[in-house]
């Protein structure tokens, strides 16, 4: 039987994904990021050091909660992974933690982050004023419009946000410039990419810190005696909070969704090819030039997805759906009025996928886990915008 | 071996410094024009420019030139098209982000380039790993690709790259993107690590700036790479004559030693 996520080959190949297609400049802070990651995660003194502070600052572990009004109203056993609970409220701190650590070992005083809606923004800056790093943040200037209070956040915290004015001035420009930013300062700053992509090793290393929620997902369940989920659901910009999860339960029987932006779905309407570092599925023109993404959550505005997803993808390991704006709304009032949980419109994406295919993909009775990504307090004022704007 | 190999071997016998002007295909109607001006202004190699939606190694102002040349509707088989109809006697290469050919697929990218008389490629965002199907593909059209080595690249990695590299070795004068610089940075150490290692021409580029620099470029080295300056120019609306006249300028100064 082939096993699953486990490692990459030693460029990190995913199959026919992944790699490291970066400049020249960057490939010796790659090959020493790998080292550094390598060595760190074989160490018992930095694990130790990354669980203590994820538990202790971070609020791990999570709990998964059970959904009893909307399973019964929607006959199936609905199951949510809490990370709208963890520190800065979402998965990201995760990450961020883990590279922020590394940051260190290796030597590094300062970190750099790309972010969309600001939530790998926010947990970078955040790790940074934890552990003592300077922190510049690159974030689409139309991101900034969208997500003004975020910014605001991260200024809080003590990092300096850069709006980039560039391409769409969303997510995938943030990270160019990021990129770009990166070669000038790499002896002294290392890059923390938030999610599971960019060049080897960010992909794997990304989803190694998330594997934590899966673990602890998986555990959970067996614990309370649920066992084995029929699906886990997770939605997908990069596809951090997705690899995480699938990462628990990669190998057993259940079926792993993850769930795009209808807007910005690299599996459903791209094709292979080459950006941020990585080969992946991406949304392009028929002549190769990168297509902006479109949705109503600047943390999916991004016209790829991570190499693992693109693997798992086209070994058909997972699957991959996408969701309207619509009907991500839907799904945001939904799950606040039934279960009294705001979820960010990143995370409505999964649940809407949910909500939509019971009677279809998902049988009736199933028991399904959703990875609750994120809290939606971020978008409240988003929200109120356009639910007033209909009203 | 390819051709490119030989032309550029034969230059560097001559004892003439190689000077290589970087320009944006299709960045207006008469960009062939600034080509040829380049070429008459004593360019040895141009360098042109197939813009791409996410120029990672580049700087503000070639962004904005490839944002203008996609804004009039340029791709890179049009960029190829045009090329083809030059007749110019020195060689071409091409500069984009692996993206444009791996989508046209490596084989066709490959024929393509050699219909269109270029020499060689330069593509920054795959390195020597990734590149074995590309070259493969390239050297059976007598299609060059040509590395980069930056300050940062170690010995034994210059090494390796100089190696399989062909053409001539692209020396990163900093760690930077494209764009305007105020001096030379580690030009110097960049090509003496280099010239340990491989006896292949050596350019310097990246910021490369005024025809001062330019000539301290080829002081150390056996050529200049010149990029950001000149397509400010061509921004500016400065047009063929303006290309030529600094093209003109970097040639003696670099002449001038
Ligand atoms: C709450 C939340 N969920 C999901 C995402 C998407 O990222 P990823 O696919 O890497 O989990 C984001 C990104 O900003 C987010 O804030």
């Amino acid at each position: 039987m082939t096993t699953y996520m486990d490692h990459p080959d030693e460029l990190g190949h995913f199959g026919d994904f992944g790699g490291r297609f970066v400049p020249e400049a960057l490939m010796p802070a790659c090959l020493e990021l790998e080292e550094a990651f390598r060595d760190a995660w074989a160490d018992p003194l930095f694990l130790d050091e990354y669980h203590h502070i994820l538990k202790e600052f971070g609020g791990r572990p999570t709990p998964v909660t059970y959904c009893e009004r909307l399973s019964s109203e929607l006959g199936i056993e609905l199951y949510l992974k809490r990370e709208d609970l963890a520190h800065t409220g979402s998965h990201k701190i995760n990450n961020v933690i883990g590279q922020a650590l590394l940051t260190k070992r290796m030597g590094k005083k300062r970190i750099i982050a790309e972010t969309g809606a600001g939530q790998h923004g926010v947990a970078s800056a955040t790790a940074a004023a934890k552990l003592g790093l300077e922190c510049t943040v690159y974030m689409g200037e139309l991101d900034t419009q969208r997500q003004a209070l975020n910014v605001f956040r991260m200024e809080l915290l003590g990092a300096s946000v850069h709006p980039v004015t560039s391409g769409s001035r969303t997510l995938k420009d943030a990270v160019n410039e990021a990129m770009r930013e990166w070669v000038s300062c790499v002896e002294t700053t290392h890059y923390c990419l938030g999610s599971v992509m960019g060049p080897h090793p960010f992909p794997w290393m990304v989803r190694e810190f998330q594997s934590i929620l899966g673990r602890e997902a998986a555990q959970q369940l067996v614990d309370r005696g649920v066992g084995t989920p029929d699906m886990v659901v997770a939605c997908v910009g990069g596809g951090s909070n997705a690899a995480g999860l699938f990462s628990g339960f990669a190998n057993s029987s259940a079926r792993l969704i993850g769930v795009e932006a209808a807007g910005g779905s690299a599996i459903g309407i791209g094709s292979p090819g080459v950006l941020h570092g990585m080969r992946s599925m991406l949304i392009q023109s028929d002549v190769g030039q990168i297509e902006e993404a479109h949705s109503i959550s600047a943390g999916l505005d991004y016209p790829g997805i991570g190499p693992e997803h693109a693997y798992l993808a086209a070994s058909q390991r997972a699957e991959y759906f996408s969701a309207g704006d619509d009907e991500v709304l839907d799904a945001l009032q939904r799950l606040s009025r039934s279960e009294g949980i705001i979820p960010a419109l990143e995370t409505a994406h999964a649940l809407a996928w949910v909500f939509r295919e019971v009677g279809g993909q998902i049988r009736r009775g199933d028991t399904v886990l959703v990875n609750l990504s994120g809290r939606g307090d971020k978008d409240v004022a988003q929200v109120l915008d356009i639910l007033g704007a209909r009203a | 071996m390819t051709s490119l190999d030989t032309t550029l071997a034969a230059l560097r016998a001559s004892g003439r410094k190689a000077l290589v002007p970087y320009l944006v295909g299709g960045v207006s109607d008469d960009w062939l024009d600034h080509v040829r001006a380049a070429v008459h202004a004593g360019a040895d190699v141009v360098e042109i420019g197939v813009p791409f939606s996410d120029p990672m190694m580049d700087g503000v102002v070639i962004q904005r030139a490839a944002d203008v040349s996609l804004g009039r509707g340029t791709t890179p088989q049009s960029v190829l098209d045009d090329v083809a109809t030059l007749d110019v006697e020195i060689p071409l290469v091409v500069m984009t982000y692996f993206n444009v050919f791996h989508h046209m697929g490596v084989t066709r990218a490959a024929g393509a380039l050699h219909s269109a008389g270029v020499s060689g490629v330069i593509l920054p965002d795959l390195p020597i790993e990734e590149q074995g199907e590309w070259r493969a593909s390239c050297t059976d059209v007598d299609v060059a690709t040509i590395n980069m080595v930056a300050p940062s690249t170690p010995p034994a990695r210059i090494e390796q790259i100089a190696k399989i590299a062909q053409g001539f070795l692209y020396a990163s004068a900093r760690m930077a993107v494209t764009g305007a610089a105020s001096d030379e940075g580690h030009a110097l150490d960049v090509v003496t690590r280099s010239r340990a290692v491989s006896d292949m021409p050596i350019y310097v580029g990246i910021g490369i700036t005024t025809p001062e620099q330019a000539a301290a470029a080829a002081r150390i080295a056996d050529g200049a790479i010149v990029g950001s300056a000149l397509v400010q120019r061509v921004l500016e609306g400065q047009g063929a004559s303006g290309v030529e006249a600094f093209v003109g300028e970097l040639r003696r100064a670099i002449d001038a030693g």
